[in-house]
């Protein structure tokens, strides 16, 4: 009984949080009740008892907002509502319905069509973590592996784009270059 | 049988919300008389014998404070914000064993109120979610010092996170659980057993941390009352600002009771004794808390960054590697 009534609560407070989302133009609401449905998400998992994606929703989500907060501290006053620029409405409408139902097809087809069942049967004695863990590093190793070459590759190419001459190598040039190199940023010091 | 439990959660809910709101409001006149006798001060002592009633006029005070709603703000978001500081702290208590099982009238109490398996990550997930409270309200006050305690708060938030979770993946992988009972059961052989001699490096970078979450000094950037006023605080007044102070303190009683449970063997092996040794240890925290305040200045905040991504990140990666080479 009470699974069902946390099941609905947090139904009805994620689709409500994520339709404020989309609809206000204020971008504090916006960011803030993305925040919100986000962890209400994570309700499901527990319910479900898997307490650790549960708790992984938390984390990783209240952080990525928290990085959208921050541009938003950036881009616009977020005090004032927000000037957007609407095209048609009729199209955008539909588009976004039908997108929508697409989802829907494409996700709710293959557990139809071919009755989809759990392949991988809880093993005895073993915690929700370690479950994880072994899906993990078996069946869906190479996609791990991927994710973690993928995360890499955006990683460097953050540094590059942030970090001050990176478009140099020094490996590339000769001592005297790097010696005038050198000089050139201490006049640049003691002019700024 | 399901009625009973649920009795029992909402009696335990009821129990840990009186006394940590009590004790935060305690927390203050202990902060207040700590400093002072560290400063050469007398602190509080007017009101009622050794001025322990402080804390009710405090409390009355800031109960019947006109409640001021300036006129610029986002007002939900204002309204909402010193409500999630205090929310989060309380939901971060739900999976922390306080005391060891003990039997009342025959009726065996579990003083935690959900064991939940991976205890330690949801508390500091949800204790990062509390950073949240300073950040909307610090964005919402339409003030210029409380939106630079805004900014300060996202940048620790993404920084912080990252040290605590670190720094606890060794622990985590010697003792190969995420509940805090596990660890506690880890560790109830004695003294020679705390993870604290076996993990030395990940308690400092934990214990560093925990002041960093907390907001506290010298890490006490996102209210800092010589550079920016209260920070995300300076446009509250009354009890939301109350709910604001009420949040931080009862994060430091539970980062103190996190601490000894991972790092100090927790309640050792469940006697009586064992409990008060808990409740000691977290005296300890909380008394060094104050004592950090007292003894220390503030750092900058590119100091703070400096030392998180440095500094701490990468001696708790070598600390990572180090613990998985010796395991294997």
């Amino acid at each position: 009984m009470f699974e069902a009534v946390a099941f609905y609560l947090f139904a009805f407070l994620t689709i409500s949080m994520f339709y404020v989302a989309v609809t206000t133009s204020q971008a504090l609401y916006a960011l803030s009740s993305l925040a919100a449905g986000m962890i209400f998400i994570s309700a499901f998992f527990f319910i479900l008892g898997a307490d650790f994606l549960g708790a992984v929703q938390i984390v990783v989500y209240s952080g990525a907002v928290m990085a959208l907060y921050a541009f938003g501290m950036m881009f616009f006053d977020t005090t004032r509502d927000v000037k957007e620029k609407q095209g048609n409405k009729a199209i955008i409408l539909g588009l976004s319905v039908i997108s929508a139902l697409l989802i829907v097809v494409i996700v709710a087809a293959p557990i139809v069509g071919s009755n989809i069942e759990a392949l991988y049967p809880v093993t005895e004695g073993a915690g929700n973590t370690q479950e994880v863990g072994m899906i993990l590093f078996t069946k869906y190793l190479v996609p791990f592996e991927v994710a973690a070459v993928m995360l890499l590759v955006a990683m460097i190419a953050g540094i590059v784009l942030a970090g001050k001459k990176m478009d140099l190598s020094l490996t590339l040039m000769n001592e005297q270059e790097i010696l005038r190199m050198r000089e050139e940023d201490k006049n640049k010091k003691v002019l700024s | 049988m399901e009625t009973a439990y649920f009795v029992e959660t909402i009696i335990k809910i009821v129990v840990i919300l009186l006394i940590f709101s009590a004790l935060a409001g305690i927390g203050t006149y202990f902060e207040r008389k700590v400093l002072a006798f560290m400063q050469r001060r007398l602190g509080p002592v007017n009101v009622g014998p050794f001025g322990l009633l402080q804390v009710a006029a405090d409390g009355i005070k800031l109960f019947t404070k006109e409640d001021i709603v300036p006129a610029n703000v986002v007002g939900r978001i204002f309204k909402i914000a010193p409500v999630i500081t205090a929310a989060t702290a309380f939901m971060a208590a739900a999976a922390i064993p306080f005391l060891p099982s003990f039997t009342i009238f025959g009726y065996e109490v579990h003083p935690i109120v959900a064991d939940i398996n991976i205890g330690i990550l949801y508390i500091l997930g949800i204790m990062g979610v509390g950073l949240y409270g300073p950040l909307l309200g610090g964005m919402a006050s339409a003030n210029k010092f409380a939106l630079l305690s805004a900014a300060r708060a996202a940048a620790i938030f993404i920084s912080y996170e990252v040290i605590t979770g670190l720094s606890i993946l060794a622990p985590v992988m010697m003792v190969g659980s995420l509940s805090l009972i596990d660890f506690n059961e880890y560790q109830a052989g004695g003294i020679t057993d705390w993870i604290l001699w076996s993990q030395p490096v990940a308690f400092v970078l934990f214990w560093i941390a925990a002041f960093a979450e907390t907001g506290r000094t010298p890490f006490h950037l996102i209210a800092n009352d010589h550079e920016i006023i209260d920070g995300f605080g300076t446009e509250y007044s009354g009890m939301r600002w109350g709910l604001f102070f009420i949040g931080e303190y009862a994060n430091m009683f539970f980062i103190s009771f996190v601490m000894a449970l991972l790092f100090l063997g927790g309640y050792g092996d469940g006697s009586f004794l064992g409990a008060l040794g808990l409740l000691a240890k977290v005296a300890f925290f909380f008394f060094f808390f104050l004592w950090t305040r007292a003894a220390w200045p503030d750092v900058r905040p590119d100091q703070l960054m400096w030392l998180c991504w440095k500094v701490l990140m990468p001696i708790a990666m070598i600390n990572i590697v180090i613990t998985a080479i010796v395991m294997m």
